[in-house]
């Protein structure tokens, strides 16, 4: 039953393969045989647009290549034909206009009058063209379009940027280096592309980023069941409470500045946690917190975490939601309005969190001059030198993002901490494998370490 | 149910966008969130001018410090405002010239085009402009050789200052362009120093801020984190 | 006097930097002089993928910034539309921020209407206009271009647009040009569009992506060169570099067209452009010279006239603005030796902190 089934397959294949259409004819004799057996299937575990085509090689010792041609769908026909009707007419009608007006002039026209009443004749001639006008292939006819071009050795071809769901013909034909080219081979069924359940592509960084969140998440629970976690102590938190209290002794206001992005920007989130961390301590102070922002969004949200903060500090009644309020998206007014306030209100102290560009160093230098105390966190690494020039602490990078929990003191909290330094610790693992890798390769031309380096950069870390 | 609504809401569109980042399927998933921030921010636009009204008007109706600057505020909001909403002085489009409306807010002469280029272009460029000042007096009080550190760091600042303007070509032009000292010559140095030191600097601060953004967002995610929504503890 | 120092009110510093960045902006003004520029490596590799396209090439230009950092972006956003246009490749211009479209207006404006009038809007360049939604806008249109613009600017349907027919997303373009001032910009263009769909040893026939940005910006782009993106001009410096690069070769265009003008084959006579455009005078010595006996004297005129044109001044901004930064930075490397010297004065009195 099996050998009559496979004699059966094998039949099939061999006069499919000779059923392969030849569209083109008239090369050169000498050009190299047409490819055969030419098929094309949909790739699997992609995000589809892409069809593999295969074919069997051809035995040609001066073979140059492989050119791979796609069929148009009906829709690119359209498109195509649509242009080259409108370029066939507009050509036929820029003729008629010229030979109109030419024969206007020479009946004595004045060349600006000749080219008006050229016009009409134009715009019929146009109209003639357009109708006149015929495809380039007959209807049914395949109108194929190069998707590119395979090595001698290679027998198959990805070919993608495609619509899924759409059937796609595909044609095959050999060049050697003289130039001359076989008969195009084409499939002989169409094949069309879909996307798959999973991107195979994707699986190394969906593998790293459950690892990360893993450890992230064990060490929340280590912490949580009790284990004591060292944190080290970052200078510029421990100055969040004496900056406070300054503030409260002199009677001046607290400002604090939540970045220029709106809540989609995860350092906005991260300003407005640790605003409910400044918030609590001033509420415990009674120091007054004033949070200009320049969105609206971001408004709503520290009012919200403001007012818990009064609220779990037990000093609701001092919650003033007007001290938080939206002055304008636009940056430069933005960074106008809050340098203006501190120069006439001069709060004492100045907390800057979030995502900051240009204007750090305006408003750092404005809140220099006044002589406030002045703590800083961003994650925009291009700010990062003006603040620390300006500011008398900084939180740089991750400890902007480490604040909140560092404030927070809560075990399960600081216990994601502790996770990151653990994918800090994998990072650095792969990098350092990385780089050895690729010096050993670079020093002992191994090919087969070049290859892993290249499987590490192109196909572990290259989605 | 006053916070647990939003962290439900937060998860949901949280674990949609990372797994439309996975299966091709949910692809869209990713965009379509995205819409509806866009759609929340636009109606928050309201709300903001809403507020930017409240704060301003109680400052004049009060006569707080700083009123008259508020009076400004105002009088300019609701001009660009008219200008723009009821297209003031825009032309018809050419197209159709028998519509009213039709024409560019924006085309060059109309009131609106007028406010930008005389208004708010000069006005946005002055407050950049003043980095320059502000570079300046920063780098006066703050560049001080205290420590080695410090030290490498002013020497690196002076290679990139003076590589980067004609400076470099006049102090180092000597060194043979194409020989083996060419590295050496200013504007070749502060390139090498910006690719290598400051690259392999800044790698090692955006791997930081990397695993930092994946571990708040994880915790913002499952709610371990909810100080943004005033319950901290 | 030392304590005069130390206590320096720091206008007097804003007073010396208005006058460093006034001083030569007025001198420099005055008598047209700019300072020589040396390419780096990084203006080249800019220059090269721009001038590696052949015509009719697809370009996509995103402009994304505004009034406030136009001194700083303006000059490079001009150089790179006329080199485009002199290079005839289709150009798509877009802008991720609200006041982009202006700064795309202008270049068309100045650039391509003033001094390319031949190019036809819709067929060889279009002005696609703003969309909100920062890299959400980018990650659409990677895959489908016409989700977000269905129209121009002007609000024709996009297929009634010759050029944007044979456009279905960002993938179909063959350079991404991007010049930007913060977010969105540079760093989302090549994280959502070079990164996954650029050119790269998977993808060899992907579109390659080149940008210019400000100063403060450009450190963060550099561990992106040269894989995810081609060439980088960084601030003035970079945009003067890369003006001084189009400036020559576009003389060097010309200088050819008038020489196969005048009757010369294309291979001696770019071979010629090269050698005139790089020695003013050389052209007008070799009119008078035997090699040329077979150039009619209008074909000499022309060809003395191009090769000796002057560039337009808004085709030197960025080389102009090099002189005002000249002086402000010398001006920094002063004030910090000054400041250090108080420093240490100061601590050897032991008053430093």
């Amino acid at each position: 039953m099996n050998g009559s089934t496979g004699s059966l397959r094998h039949r099939m294949a061999t006069s499919l393969c000779g059923l392969a259409v030849v569209v083109s004819a008239g090369t050169a004799l000498a050009a190299p045989p047409a490819p055969t057996d030419v098929r094309a299937a949909d790739v699997g575990f992609d995000a589809g647009s892409r069809i593999r085509v295969e074919w069997n090689a051809v035995a040609d010792s001066n073979l140059a290549g492989y050119s791979v041609f796609r069929s148009l769908t009906p829709g690119e026909i359209a498109a195509a034909d649509r242009d080259s009707r409108v370029a066939f007419a507009t050509a036929a009608s820029e003729a008629a206009r010229k030979a109109r007006a030419a024969e206007l002039v020479a009946e004595g026209v004045a060349p600006e009058d000749a080219d008006r009443q050229a016009e009409q004749a134009a715009v019929e001639a146009g109209a003639a063209a357009s109708r006149e006008w015929r495809p380039e292939t007959a209807e049914g006819e395949i109108r194929w379009t190069l998707a590119g071009v395979a090595d001698p050795v290679d027998t198959t071809f990805d070919v993608d940027k495609l619509e899924d769901a759409e059937a796609y013909s595909f044609g095959v034909q050999a060049f050697d280096r003289d130039g001359a080219k076989s008969p195009i081979a084409a499939t002989t069924a169409p094949a069309s592309s879909e996307a798959s359940a999973f991107d195979a592509k994707r699986l190394p960084l969906f593998l790293m980023l459950a690892l990360l969140c893993g450890t992230v998440l064990l060490f929340i629970s280590i912490a949580r069941r009790g284990k004591p976690l060292k944190i080290r102590t970052i200078a510029g938190l421990a100055a969040v409470e004496e900056a406070v209290g300054r503030a409260t002794e002199m009677g001046r206001s607290v400002l604090y500045i939540n970045g220029i992005q709106d809540m989609d920007d995860l350092q906005t989130v991260a300003g407005v946690n640790i605003l409910g961390r400044v918030a609590k301590i001033a509420a415990e102070y009674d120091a007054r917190v004033e949070v200009p922002t320049s969105r609206s969004l971001v408004m709503t949200a520290a009012r919200e975490t403001v007012q818990g903060s009064y609220l779990s500090a037990g000093r609701s009644d001092n919650y003033n939601p007007d001290l938080i309020y939206y002055v304008t998206d636009e940056q430069f007014g933005f960074v106008a309005y809050v340098s203006g306030m501190m120069v006439r209100e001069k709060p004492a102290a100045c907390f800057y969190m979030g995502a900051f560009f240009a204007e750090s160093l305006i408003l750092a230098e404005t809140g220099n001059s006044i002589g406030a105390i002045q703590i800083a966190g961003t994650a925009m690494p291009s700010q990062l030198p003006f603040f620390v020039a300006a500011c008398d602490y900084t939180l740089i990078g991750e400890e902007f993002f480490a604040a909140s929990a560092y404030l927070s003191g809560q075990p399960d909290q600081l216990g994601s901490l502790k996770g990151q330094d653990m994918g800090k610790l994998l990072v650095g693992a792969i990098l350092l494998i990385g780089v050895a890798m690729a010096t050993v390769a670079a020093v002992t031309n191994s090919e087969t370490i070049s290859a892993g380096v290249s499987f590490l950069k192109n196909t572990l870390l290259g989605t | 149910m006053r916070r647990t609504v939003p962290l439900w809401i937060t998860a949901i569109a949280g674990v949609a966008l990372v797994i439309s980042a996975f299966l091709p399927a949910t692809r869209g998933w990713g965009e379509d969130v995205a819409t509806w921030f866009s759609i929340l921010a636009a109606v928050a636009f309201v709300l903001g001018g809403g507020n930017l009204l409240k704060v301003h008007l109680r400052k004049i109706s009060d006569r707080q410090s700083g009123w008259g600057y508020s009076s400004i505020v105002l009088a300019c909001f609701f001009a660009t405002l008219w200008v723009g909403l009821f297209k003031v002085g825009v032309h018809p489009n050419p197209k159709y010239p028998d519509v009213a409306y039709s024409g560019q807010t924006q085309g060059i002469g109309s009131p609106f085009w007028w406010l930008y280029e005389y208004a708010f272009k000069p006005l946005t460029s002055t407050m950049f402009a003043m980095l320059a000042f502000y570079v300046a007096s920063a780098a006066f009080r703050a560049f001080r050789a205290k420590n080695v550190e410090a030290v490498l760091l002013l020497g690196t600042a002076f290679i990139i200052l003076l590589g980067r303007t004609f400076a470099g070509v006049v102090l180092t032009g000597w060194i043979p362009a194409d020989g083996a000292f060419a590295g050496l010559r200013l504007e070749n140095l502060s390139v090498y120093v910006m690719q290598v030191f400051n690259t392999a600097g800044n790698r090692a601060i955006i791997i930081g801020i990397a695993l930092g953004i994946a571990s708040t967002s994880l915790k913002i995610l499952l709610g371990i984190d909810r100080s943004y929504l005033g319950s901290g503890d | 006097m030392l304590k005069a120092l130390q206590n320096l009110d720091r206008r007097w510093i804003f007073l010396l930097m208005g006058l460093a960045v006034g001083v030569p902006i007025l001198v420099i003004g005055i008598t047209g002089r700019t300072f020589p520029e040396t390419p780096t490596p990084l203006a080249q590799s800019v220059f090269d993928a721009v001038n590696e396209l052949d015509a009719g090439d697809k370009v996509l230009l995103s402009f994304d910034y505004d009034p406030a950092s136009e001194g700083e972006l303006a000059p490079m956003a001009t150089a790179f539309v006329r080199h485009c246009a002199q290079r005839k490749l289709k150009m798509y211009f877009m802008a991720l921020w609200p006041v982009g479209p202006r700064m795309v207006q202008q270049n068309i404006r100045r650039v391509i209407e003033q001094d390319y009038p031949d190019l036809v809007y819709g067929e060889d360049y279009v002005d696609l206009g703003f969309k909100a939604g920062n890299e959400a806008v980018i990650k659409v249109i990677v895959t489908d271009l016409r989700q977000y613009f269905t129209t121009d600017s002007k609000g024709t349907p996009v297929e009634e647009i010759p050029m944007m027919r044979e456009v279905r997303s960002v993938q179909d373009m063959d350079l991404l040009v991007n010049v930007s001032a913060g977010y969105p910009g540079s760093k989302e263009w090549v994280l959502y569009a070079s990164t996954p769909f650029g050119r790269s040893a998977s993808n060899p026939e992907g579109f390659q992506t080149v940008a210019g940005c400000t100063g403060v910006q450009a450190p963060l782009m550099y561990p992106y060169i040269p894989k995810q993106l081609a060439g980088l001009l960084g601030a003035i410096k970079g945009a003067a570099e890369y003006e001084f690069l189009v400036n020559e070769w576009v003389r060097e265009q010309r200088i050819a067209e008038a020489l196969v003008a005048g009757g010369m084959a294309e291979a001696e006579a770019a071979d010629l452009a090269t050698t005139f455009a790089k020695s003013p005078g050389a052209a007008e010595e070799w009119t008078v010279s035997g090699a040329a006996a077979s150039m009619s004297p209008e074909a000499k005129s022309d060809l003395i006239r191009v090769a000796d044109a002057p560039i337009p001044g808004k085709y030197l901004e960025g080389q102009r603005r090099m002189g005002p930064q000249l002086v402000a930075h010398l001006l920094m490397v002063l004030l910090i030796i000054v400041g250090n010297v108080i420093f240490f004065m100061s601590r050897k009195r032991g008053g430093a902190r």
